[in-house]
């Protein structure tokens, strides 16, 4: 294939799943590695690279806006980046190691688990309980909501760090964003309401990433032939899914993508068996 | 509440400020990539390629050093480099933003937490892990 022909192609497979990637809440980096490496057959390392890069691009750019609304509890995110960072760099040192098969299937298994929580509906919990840690961390918070600032407390501070070095370990090792992973940590286990654990996840998505592609961009994962498309794609399918959420929130819509992503999920698994990749 | 309020206005102003970084980090460096692509585009455009297989990298879009020459002698994939690499520092600047917050806060505890994770991100740029 020519190089122009490629970059179209896989210009337009990017935008499609950026725009995915943000209707159904999975992220760019999930959908457009399957379609690279199954469809295209990219080494799962360029595709990996490329992603990363579109991570960084599409968490950067949506961090902009909300951080401006000021929902993104920044303590939070900034303490919580000590536990993400460590552990992307822990997970794409392993890339390096970890043969392709294993990491095809753990994407699979990551995949699949990002599909299923996608779907479940998070309940807006308010946490009244004080808990030390969180005190002296200066993690508490507000929120505005309707124009009045909601007051909120974190919980269970050690767990939460804890399930965010794996969710940064994910990160480094298969070039997504995990946010999945990092809202079981907040949402799940520090009991941060949903607005604040979006944009605080969000937020920290830029910084993990970047601290495993500069790994990646010395060990040659980052290809810019193909990054250029794959970062360009995701981004703009990623603005479009953003303006299109404010007036369509259709649940059937939402079910139809993760089942998508579950084939696509399934088929990484399989070719990781069958080491067809 | 008795949060301090002026806290709470420092937070905005660092707040905003962070806002404008990355949107402006990530336009700049869409930019350099796009223009990169053009070129890369124009020249070999029509030559085949298959990603099938890690090459590993050539050292003009791996190394810092090579990146630059290669930008001066206008070469389309080194360009584009250059630009993800301003995409990647993005996030990092963002962090020393605030650091650079925080201090003006007196808050030395966040002070500390931003270096640790500015230190871990050094750690990788500079642990030789990538050879």
């Amino acid at each position: 294939m020519t190089v122009l022909v490629l970059t179209l192609i896989i210009l337009v497979g990017a935008y499609v799943a950026g725009l995915v990637g943000s209707l159904t809440g999975l992220g760019g980096g999930v959908v457009i590695i399957p379609l690279l490496s199954i469809l295209l057959h990219v080494n799962i390392h360029y595709a990996i690279g490329a992603s990363l890069v579109s991570v960084i691009a599409t968490s950067s750019g949506s961090a902009a806006a909300y951080v401006k609304e000021g929902i993104t509890n920044m303590r939070l995110g900034m303490f919580l980046e000590i536990a993400t960072t460590s552990g992307a760099i822990t997970g794409a040192v392993l890339a390096k190691y970890l043969p392709v098969q294993y990491i095809a299937i753990l994407f699979g298994v990551v995949l699949i688990f990002s599909a299923v929580t996608s779907l479940i509906k998070r309940a807006d919990y308010i946490e009244r309980k004080k808990s030390k840690p969180a005190e002296v961390l200066k993690l508490n918070g507000t929120y505005p909501s309707n124009g009045e600032p909601i007051a909120y407390n974190v919980t269970n501070v050690g767990g939460g760090f804890l399930m965010m070095i794996l969710a940064g370990a994910m990160s480094g090792l298969l070039g997504i964003g995990s946010g999945a992973l990092k809202v079981v940590a907040m949402d799940g286990i520090m009991r941060v309401p949903f607005k604040v654990s979006t944009t605080t996840s969000n937020f920290m998505i830029g910084v993990t990433a970047a601290a495993s592609a500069v790994f990646y961009l010395q060990r040659g994962y980052i290809d810019p032939g193909l990054a250029m498309p794959v970062v360009i794609g995701v981004l703009l399918g990623a603005f479009t899914g953003s303006k299109i959420l404010v007036h369509s929130q259709s649940k059937k819509l939402k079910y139809f993508f993760a089942i998508v992503v579950t084939v696509l999920a399934i088929q990484m698994i399989y070719k990781g068996i069958s080491g067809t990749l | 509440m008795k949060k301090d309020t002026k806290q709470i206005k420092g937070d905005r102003d660092i707040q905003l400020f962070i806002g404008s970084l990355l949107r402006w980090g990530v336009l700049l460096s869409m930019a350099v990539v796009i223009f990169g692509g053009i070129v890369y585009l124009y020249r070999h455009g029509q030559t085949t390629i298959d990603y099938s297989k890690f090459k590993g990298e050539p050292s003009l879009t791996s190394k810092f050093v090579d990146i630059i020459e290669g930008v001066f002698a206008f070469k389309g994939r080194a360009i584009i480099q250059l630009g993800i690499i301003l995409l990647i520092a993005t996030p990092i600047a963002r962090v020393l933003t605030s650091a650079i917050g925080f201090v003006a806060e007196k808050d030395y505890l966040y002070v500390t937490i931003t270096l640790v994770v500015l230190a871990i991100i050094m750690f990788s740029m500079l642990g030789g892990f990538g050879g």
